[in-house]
C-alpha cells in the first residue's frame, strides 16, 4: 500500500487541504474508488476506510492480481467533513458540481481538476455517492445514461438493483458523468445511509466492490453471494408524495415488499396530533427509499417504490 | 394589486407564498407586459430597491402606464428571510431548478408555478447582485445562444456592460434560460454586491427598465438613457484573476477603474505573520468591472475580472486611472 497526497491547497489559518490516495498493486490503472465528497458523507468515508483495510490485507496475502493497480481516495473534501458543512466551507459550492474542473479557476473548480487529474484514465471508477434527500435507500448501483454505460457490467457488483439515470443539466458537472465521458466505466454505489454510519450496508457495499473486483479479475479471491441485479431506470421509481405538511411517521423499510393500498406512512398535525393524511402504496412493489426527517413539507417525495415486475 | 403566484403549506402554522404586485392602467392597458424579478438568491438585495423605485415612478405618473408591470420582489422568501443564498432547509440553489415540475417536490413545484406565471410577458428582467464576495458594475449577462435576440434589447437597458458568455449545460436550469426558451425575452442583470443596496445602481437600472417599457409600449412617459454599454462577445476579452494563495485580500482599486498593465489591484496579506503574500497586479490594460469585496480568499478565489482593451469606451463611461 502506498499512501500519497494527490492534491493540496495551502490555507491561511487551517492545516493544508489534502486529498489523500491509497494505491494497491502496480501496473495498469484498473480501478479507482472515491468516497466522501461532501461534509455529511460519513457513511461513504466509512465504506472506503473498510476497503482500504481490506485491500491492505489482500495485498499482504498476495491476493491482488499482478499488473493491476487500484486507487482508493477515501475523502475528497476533508475540510467540509471536519467542519460538518455539506459543501465547501467558504462559498458553499459543491465539488461534485465542478467536474471536470478547471486548474486555473475558483477553489472548488481547482479541487475538482486536481482530483480529476488523479482519477481519469482508470478503466473502472466507483464513487460512493449520496442522495440529496435525507433518508434511507435500498442499496444499488447507479449509472448515468451517457451512451457509454454498460449495465451488464454494473450487475457484477451483485447489488439488488442497477439504476440507469438519464442525466439532467446539473448532472453533467458530476464526477460520474465526466468519468464516463472520458472513457472510464463509472458506477455510483448507494448504500443505505449518508450522515449516519450503517455497518450492515457498509459491509454489503464492501462485498459488492470485492465481487466486482473478483469478476473483473483484479483480485484472486472468488466472488461470494450477491444478488442477481434487476436493472431499472430512475424514471421507474414511483414517488409517494406528502399531500400536506406535518410530522412524518413511516411504517416500512427500504427493500420491503408492499401491496397496493398498504399503509406506508401517516402525516400528523404538529399542533393537535391528529392524522392529517394517510400515505398508501400506489402499486405492488418494493420500497426503495424512505425519508427520515421528522417533519415533511407538502409535495415532498417521502417514499419511493419500484413497481413489482409481473 | 397584490397577487399570490403560488403558495404551499409549511409544517407548522405558516404558508409559503410567492407574491407579486401587478400594476395596470385603469382601462386595463394594451396587453403588453414586463416582469421585474428578483430575490432568487436570498442574499442579493440590490433588486429590492429597484422593485420599489419602479413602483414609485409609476405611482407619480400613472397616466403614462399603458401596459402591465408585474413586480416579483421575493422569489425565495426563505432565503431572503434567513440571509441565505440558496433555499434553506434544502441547501439548494433556486436558480438550478428551473423550469421546475408541478409534480415535483415543493421547490420544483414553486419554480414551475413561477415560470407559468411569468410566461406570456413581452420582456423580463431578472435582477441579481453577483454574490457577497464580488462587486459588479451594472451589467447584463447573455447566453450566447440568445445573443442575437437579446443584445439589441440589452443595449437599451441603461447598463454599463453587456457580457455574452459561453453556453453551459448547467445554466439550462436557470430561470432566464427557462423563460427565454418560452419566448420571454429575459435579461439577467448583475450589479453591486450581495447583502447591500447601491442606490445609484438601483436608479440607473430603474431608468433602464423604463426604457425597456417604452420600447415595448408599456410606458409613454419620458425616459433616460445616460449609459451605453460596452458589449463583449469574445470570451477571450475577459481576464479572470484568481488568488494564487490563501490569505486576506485588501483591494487598492475600486470597480470601474481603468488599469494599465502591472497596475496594483490589491494585496493578499497574512495577518498572522504580518507579511504580504502576493501583490495582485493587472496582467493587461483594461477595465476592472468586477472586484472582490469579501476579504478572505482561498487559493483560487476570484478577485477580479478585467475587460481587456476597450479603454476609450470605458473612459467615456467615467472610468479613470485611480
Amino acid at each position: 500500500m502506498k499512501k500519497e497526497t494527490l492534491f493540496e491547497i495551502k490555507a491561511i489559518y487551517r492545516d493544508d487541504f489534502r486529498v489523500t490516495g491509497y494505491t494497491f498493486g502496480e501496473g495498469e490503472k484498473a480501478l479507482c474508488i472515491i468516497g466522501s465528497m461532501r461534509g455529511n458523507e460519513n457513511q461513504q468515508l466509512f465504506c472506503c476506510s473498510r476497503l482500504v483495510a481490506r485491500l491492505k490485507r489482500l495485498e499482504e496475502e498476495n491476493a491482488l492480481v499482478p499488473g493491476k493497480q487500484i486507487l482508493v481516495i477515501p475523502c475528497a473534501n476533508p475540510y467540509s467533513i471536519n467542519t460538518k458543512k455539506r459543501f465547501w466551507c467558504t462559498d458553499n459550492t459543491d465539488i461534485n458540481r465542478m467536474f471536470p474542473g478547471y486548474a486555473l479557476g475558483e477553489t472548488t473548480q481547482r479541487i475538482a481538476a486536481g482530483i480529476f487529474e488523479a482519477v481519469k484514465g482508470w478503466q473502472y471508477g466507483i464513487q460512493f455517492a449520496s442522495f440529496y434527500m435525507p433518508g434511507a435507500f435500498v442499496p444499488h448501483v447507479r449509472m448515468m445514461e451517457t451512451g457509454y454505460q454498460d449495465t451488464e457490467l454494473a450487475c457484477e457488483f451483485g447489488m439488488p438493483y442497477v439504476v440507469v439515470h438519464k442525466p439532467r443539466p446539473f448532472d453533467t458537472a458530476t464526477l460520474n458523468y465526466n468519468w464516463q465521458i472520458w472513457g472510464t466505466q463509472a458506477f455510483s454505489l448507494y448504500t443505505t445511509n449518508t450522515a449516519r454510519v450503517d455497518e450492515e450496508s457498509a459491509l454489503q457495499a464492501e462485498k459488492a466492490v470485492l465481487n466486482f473486483m473478483s469478476r473483473r479479475q483484479l483480485i484472486k479471491t472468488r466472488a461470494k453471494g450477491g444478488y442477481h441485479s434487476e436493472i431499472v431506470h430512475s424514471t421507474d421509481f414511483i414517488s409517494v408524495r406528502a399531500d400536506c405538511s406535518g410530522f412524518l411517521k413511516t411504517y416500512v423499510n427500504p427493500g420491503q415488499m408492499v401491496e397496493k393500498g398498504q399503509l406506508l406512512a401517516h402525516i400528523l398535525d404538529p399542533y393537535e396530533g391528529y392524522i392529517r393524511s394517510e400515505l398508501t402504496a400506489p402499486v405492488h412493489g418494493v420500497i426503495s427509499f424512505v425519508g427520515d426527517e421528522p417533519m415533511t413539507y407538502e409535495n415532498t417525495a417521502v417514499l419511493k417504490l419500484i413497481r413489482e415486475k409481473s | 394589486m397584490i397577487e399570490t403566484v403560488t403558495q404551499i403549506g409549511l409544517p407548522v402554522d405558516e404558508q409559503l407564498c410567492i407574491k407579486k404586485n401587478r400594476l395596470i392602467p385603469d382601462d386595463g392597458g394594451n396587453g403588453r407586459r414586463i416582469s421585474v424579478i428578483t430575490g432568487i438568491h436570498g442574499d442579493e438585495l440590490e433588486g429590492q430597491y429597484v422593485c420599489w423605485l419602479v413602483q414609485q415612478r409609476i405611482q407619480k405618473h400613472p397616466e403614462c402606464l399603458k401596459g402591465t408591470v408585474d413586480i416579483y420582489p421575493a422569489m425565495n422568501p426563505f432565503g431572503i428571510d434567513s440571509v441565505t443564498r440558496g433555499i434553506p432547509a434544502f441547501d439548494l440553489d433556486m436558480n438550478r431548478i428551473f423550469p421546475g415540475d408541478t409534480d415535483g417536490d415543493m421547490n420544483e413545484y414553486i419554480a414551475a408555478r413561477i415560470v407559468e406565471d411569468i410566461t406570456g410577458s413581452d420582456v423580463a428582467v431578472d435582477i441579481h447582485a453577483s454574490n457577497i464576495y464580488l462587486t459588479e458594475i451594472p451589467q447584463i449577462r447573455i447566453n450566447k445562444i440568445t445573443a442575437d435576440r437579446l443584445i439589441p434589447l440589452a443595449k437599451k437597458a441603461n447598463v454599463d456592460f453587456v457580457w455574452v458568455h459561453d453556453a453551459s449545460t448547467v445554466l439550462e436550469s436557470t430561470l432566464a434560460y427557462a423563460l427565454n426558451s418560452r419566448s420571454v425575452d429575459t435579461l439577467v442583470v448583475e450589479m453591486g454586491v450581495g447583502m447591500r443596496i447601491t442606490k445609484e445602481y438601483g436608479e440607473q437600472l430603474t431608468d433602464g427598465i423604463f426604457c425597456l417599457m417604452k420600447e415595448k409600449g408599456i410606458w409613454s412617459g419620458d425616459v433616460h438613457t445616460d449609459h451605453i454599454p460596452i458589449v463583449c462577445v469574445d470570451p477571450d476579452e475577459v481576464e479572470f484573476l484568481n488568488a494564487p494563495v490563501s490569505g486576506v485580500f485588501v483591494k487598492t482599486r475600486n470597480h470601474g477603474a481603468l488599469l494599465r498593465a502591472r497596475d496594483e489591484i490589491g494585496l493578499i496579506i497574512d495577518p498572522l505573520q504580518g507579511t504580504v503574500l502576493d501583490r495582485v497586479v493587472s496582467p493587461c490594460e483594461g477595465w476592472l468591472f468586477t472586484v472582490r469585496e469579501y476579504p478572505l480568499v482561498d487559493q483560487g478565489s476570484l478577485m477580479a475580472r478585467i475587460l481587456k482593451g476597450h479603454m476609450d469606451e470605458a473612459r467615456l463611461k467615467g472610468g479613470v486611472i485611480q
